[in-house]
């Protein structure tokens, strides 16, 4: 019988073209279990060369380190480099299902340590970044030596009045910034008991912006703030010594009244990637400078406005001993 | 303004704009296109909204006016009311802590994702990775090529040379390969969000049940933060492209949907009966009839899928996706403004040049073919389906030739840098802005007066009023405007807010909320009033208004806070910048669709031009008015996420944190309010809205 229904060809066309494609789809994409661990971005490797792939974070320093890393890594051993930004808690996640293969400057997830470290075992320790870093409360030097007693949390207050901003309520302004950062702030204030509010800048970026403009100005403000900062440089702060910080005074999030510690920063590898990432992951173990040298890229990135990129080969044509046994 | 070509077409189009632009996502492209659907939205709602005459809002006024009087001793008499009781609060952040938990837990064993996640996983990564890679090949000669001979076959000559413009640019901005990366992602979001978009239009065009169930979810899909839901995709899926791309889709597919669903229905029914007496079945119908009909909303559709996919790039980015948007986010962290924008304006680019080219392509749709003798020549040559093969041959002839002088990615040596005069200019701006401005003061001082003199008042008002008076307020509101159903929701909505467990949050985002709307319906409705005047004032304001819109969010970000400090006063300052062009563009239409007949006859009474405006053409625009204001706070709201980013705190500041801290109840959450937030304040706003 001849078909005189004119779609009925064109239907036969599209239903072999689906069944096509969809064949097509399982051959790309294996029919078996699909392997959620080992998963690499599409960008990678896109001209054939051998490729690492590093987490950075949104603070400048993180970006220092990481193109260092990504400029010894092309230049002298001649991996091709992604970076990938993320924040802190996603870029664990990250690690541990290898779509990066290192995290460079991590300040301490107790949390993530154990489930990926100790519990799945899909994350390495890569050893000390060589930096040691800090988080306190700062006020601009040119407040602290106008007002030496201001740097004692116990005089805070005599100073709120002259810390208020429209944003804080009537009383004094402690600017925090980033929802990614470590913080004890809003238990600390009400711990210690201080008439001040912790207002959030929401972003690193707002936070330096707004301390920039406050310097230019020459007016005090109190900021949480951390070490090592390129800030420093272009301005002067003070901590503001807060109670003595001692093991597990800050455990209770609750009742925490102590300063911050002092944390020496720390690598991180995918295990994968630790184990048979041949010189790449040996250069990585082996990265390791200090808070000078950091600060020193750092700045090239944030103030003189260099790229990354730059920055990197400026430091490493100037350092050739500090990297050299990195690669050895 | 362009006429819609056939009377048949005019209210289906009109109304396919309606729908989507309610939405905060896709009025982004709806008003990027400001000529036709905008246009056409206000003309058509004049008639079919009838005015509510004085009468009726005065019987409204009386006893509303007593209902307040009655209550508001009550809210004094019970002070200490003014929070959310907690027992009526519900707190989900120990189930989904745990449902996070469980998917970290599982997702590498589980065969969920093994035999299902996984591969949609991998199939995004190919899919991406094969056009990147034809991308790369085809370098920037051949892409270039193939971009510029489409829009000219599409669209003609001038936009097939902005169209070769645009491209060189992103070379000459040194970002041909994020360039690369980004339209490689956009092809694929942009291609599911079209495919999924379009079955789940087909549903809810041919059932209506469909359409009914299929509605609260698209509008979700579309309020909800992007941010809150990019955590979700994040533990599923992890970090990068696909993440990445499913997300476009989520935000990307509903107009898509929307559309077709319109086209469909809105097929000419007497076309329908023909080709029904004619014995055609329902699949035949669909095929020849109703389908080949709805194609300019099937167009449109593709249209905002691709705007909206754009404007998710950059936010994309926050989790890995790559690309330019990257590239703003990483210039972010080094405050670096210049940087940011040299990566921004390859974005704005993009969206241009694609939505020219779509909008053109639907115009061609509607508009009598030139016969063939009467075209020029080298138009002959590529007409038809040999005019395409020929396209795409000459584009591989410009690849092969890029190829052979060796250039396939963008030489650095021609590229230019912006960021120094962009970073001299910011710097200069905060300089000299800040503070110490005479008489007018400076931007510090503005901000201060607007947190202290409008937001603090606003804020503490809604925090200390009863929430029971506030509900009550929220369904009378409503009830002003719509019906009990519209008023209803409305209280709904309000109340999930605080069973939540937000409602302090909430409010806050809610007087920041009103507060920019409010500046923007001023500055708005001003300057409109003076675009409206002069053609040339709004040529001249439409490029600015363009930028506004599509430049990604993120760049404006340093400077707003270099202008006004941390704060919720940047916060409002951004989400100003974002919501005034389509305050402004709907206002100057509704302004200019005014019956010209009534303008004249008043002119001829004698009216001056103050007059004229006041008692003729902003009565008679009242419709477009509407559809502004209830823009305007469906936009404003859209940036609460990037208000977090700057000190806005209350709920964009949850969502951001949420997504940073891997915290799945606090984003979800937030976001869950953003999104009743979004409701309530629609139902209030949106007159007579169709159900």
């Amino acid at each position: 019988m001849r078909d005189t229904h004119p779609l009925r060809p064109l239907r036969r066309r599209k239903g072999v073209a689906v069944l096509a494609a969809a064949t097509g789809l399982a051959v790309l994409t294996g029919c078996g279990a699909a392997d959620m661990t080992r998963q690499s971005s599409p960008y990678a490797a896109a001209q054939g060369a051998k490729t690492v792939t590093l987490s950075v974070q949104s603070w400048v320093g993180a970006q220092a380190n990481t193109a260092v890393a990504a400029y010894l890594l092309e230049h002298e051993l001649g991996y091709r480099v992604d970076t990938v930004q993320v924040d802190e808690v996603p870029a664990w996640d990250a690690l541990s299902q290898g779509r990066v293969d290192a995290i460079l400057e991590d300040w301490g997830h107790p949390e993530q340590e154990k489930r990926y470290v100790e519990g799945k075992k899909t994350v390495t320790r890569g050893g000390d970044l060589g930096v040691t870093g800090h988080i306190g409360w700062f006020v601009p030097t040119y407040f602290a030596e106008a007002h030496p007693d201001v740097t004692d949390w116990k005089n805070l207050d005599t100073y709120a009045d002259q810390l208020r901003t429209p944003e804080s309520r009537g009383r004094g302004q402690l600017m925090d910034g980033s929802p990614s950062y470590v913080t004890n702030d809003k238990a600390l204030v009400k711990n210690l008991g201080l008439n001040y509010e912790v207002v959030f800048a929401g972003s690193e970026a707002a936070q330096i912006t707004q301390i920039k403009q406050f310097a230019k100005e020459h007016k005090p403000f109190l900021t949480y703030w951390y070490e090592p900062q390129w800030l420093f440089d272009r301005v002067p702060m003070t901590e503001v010594k807060l109670p003595e910080y001692t093991e597990g005074c800050a455990d209770d999030p609750e009742k925490v009244a102590c300063a911050y510690p002092h944390t020496p920063l720390q690598k991180y590898l995918n295990t994968r990637f630790a184990r048979s990432g041949g010189e790449a992951a040996d250069f990585l173990k082996k990265f390791r400078w200090t808070k000078a040298q950091q600060n020193e890229v750092s700045l090239m990135i944030a103030e003189e406005k260099l790229s990354p990129q730059q920055a990197a080969k400026k430091w490493v044509e100037r350092n050739a001993s500090v990297w050299k046994p990195w690669l050895a | 303004m362009t006429a819609t070509p056939t009377p048949t077409h005019a209210p289906a189009g009109s109304r396919a704009a309606l729908p989507a632009q309610a939405r905060p996502s896709s009025v982004r492209p709806a008003a990027a296109r400001p000529a036709s659907s905008t246009a056409a939205a206000t003309a058509q709602d004049s008639p079919r909204r009838g005015p509510r005459g004085p009468l009726a809002s005065r019987a409204f006024l009386v006893p509303m006016g007593v209902a307040l009087v009655l209550l508001v001793p009550l809210a004094v008499a019970f002070p200490g009311s003014g929070s959310w009781p907690a027992a009526l609060a519900a707190d989900l952040s120990d189930p989904l802590g745990r449902a996070g938990d469980w998917i970290i837990d599982h997702r590498d064993s589980h065969p969920l994702f093994l035999y299902f996640f996984g591969h949609v996983s991998n199939a995004v990564v190919v899919c991406v990775r094969a056009v990147y890679v034809l991308l790369l090949a085809a370098g920037w000669t051949g892409v270039t090529a193939l971009a510029a001979l489409v829009a000219w076959r599409l669209a003609g000559v001038r936009l097939a040379l902005t169209c070769a413009a645009a491209f060189a640019a992103c070379g000459l901005l040194g970002m041909w390969v994020p360039t690369m990366q980004t339209l490689a992602l956009m092809v694929v979001a942009v291609a599911a969000s079209v495919a999924i978009g379009a079955v789940l239009g087909l549903a809810a065009g041919l059932s209506r049940r469909a359409d009914r169930l299929l509605r609260p979810v698209l509008d979700t899909m579309q309020i909800l933060p992007a941010f809150a839901y990019l955590l979700p995709m994040v533990l599923v899926f992890g970090i990068g492209v696909p993440a990445a791309v499913l997300a476009t889709v989520v935000y990307a597919a509903p107009p898509m949907a929307r559309l077709t669903a319109l086209g469909l229905r809105e097929a000419d029914a007497g076309v329908m009966e023909a080709t029904a007496s004619l014995g055609a079945t329902g699949r035949q119908r669909l095929l020849t009839a109703r389908l080949p009909l709805a194609r300019r909303q099937l167009l449109l559709g593709v249209n905002q899928a691709i705007m909206t996919g754009l404007s998710m790039a950059v936010i994309a980015s926050v989790i890995g996706a790559g690309g330019l948007g990257d590239r703003v986010y990483q210039a972010l962290a080094s405050v670096d403004v210049g940087a940011a924008l040299t990566a921004g304006i390859p974005i704005v680019l993009l969206a241009v040049v694609l939505d020219r080219t779509a909008d053109a392509a639907g115009r061609r749709l509607g508009a009598h073919t030139v016969p063939a003798g009467e075209q020029p020549l080298l138009r002959r040559v590529f007409a038809g389906g040999y005019g395409r093969l020929l396209t795409l041959l000459a584009a591989v002839a410009a690849a092969v030739a890029g190829r052979m002088t060796g250039t396939t990615v963008w030489p650095d040596s021609w590229t230019v840098s912006l960021a120094d005069p962009v970073n001299s200019a910011v710097a200069w701006m905060t300089d000299h802005l800040y503070s110490g401005v005479p008489v007018v003061g400076g931007t510090a001082d503005w901000a201060a007066r607007f947190t202290g003199w409008i937001l603090d008042p606003l804020r503490s008002g809604l925090q200390a009023a009863p929430w029971w008076l506030l509900l009550l307020l929220a369904g009378a509101l409503a009830l002003r405007v719509g019906t009990w159903r519209t008023a209803l929701t409305a209280v709904l909505a309000l109340a999930a807010v605080g069973v939540l467990g937000v409602w302090e949050a909430s409010l806050d985002t809610l007087s920041q909320v009103l507060a920019a709307v409010a500046v923007t319906l001023v500055l708005g409705f001003a300057i409109a009033v003076g675009a409206a005047r002069s053609a040339r004032a709004e040529r001249l304001l439409r490029p600015v208004l363009d930028a506004c819109q599509t430049l990604p969010q993120f760049v404006y970000l340093i400077p707003v806070v270099a202008l006004f400090g941390v704060g919720r006063a940047p916060a409002a300052a951004a989400a100003i910048v974002y919501a005034l062009p389509a305050v402004v563009r709907i206002t100057v239409q509704g302004l200019r669709e005014v019956d010209p007949a009534a303008v004249e006859s008043a002119r001829s009474l004698g009216a001056t031009r103050s007059q004229l405006l006041r008692q003729v053409q902003l009565p008679l625009a009242r419709p477009a008015l509407l559809l502004a204001v209830n823009q305007a706070v469906v936009l404003v709201l859209a940036v609460v996420i990037i208000g977090g980013l700057v000190g806005g705190g209350a709920l964009g500041y949850d969502v951001v944190l949420g997504l940073a801290q891997g915290d799945l109840a606090t984003g979800l959450v937030a976001g869950a309010a953003i999104v009743c937030l979004g409701l309530f304040l629609d139902r209030v706003t949106q007159p007579a809205k169709e159900a």
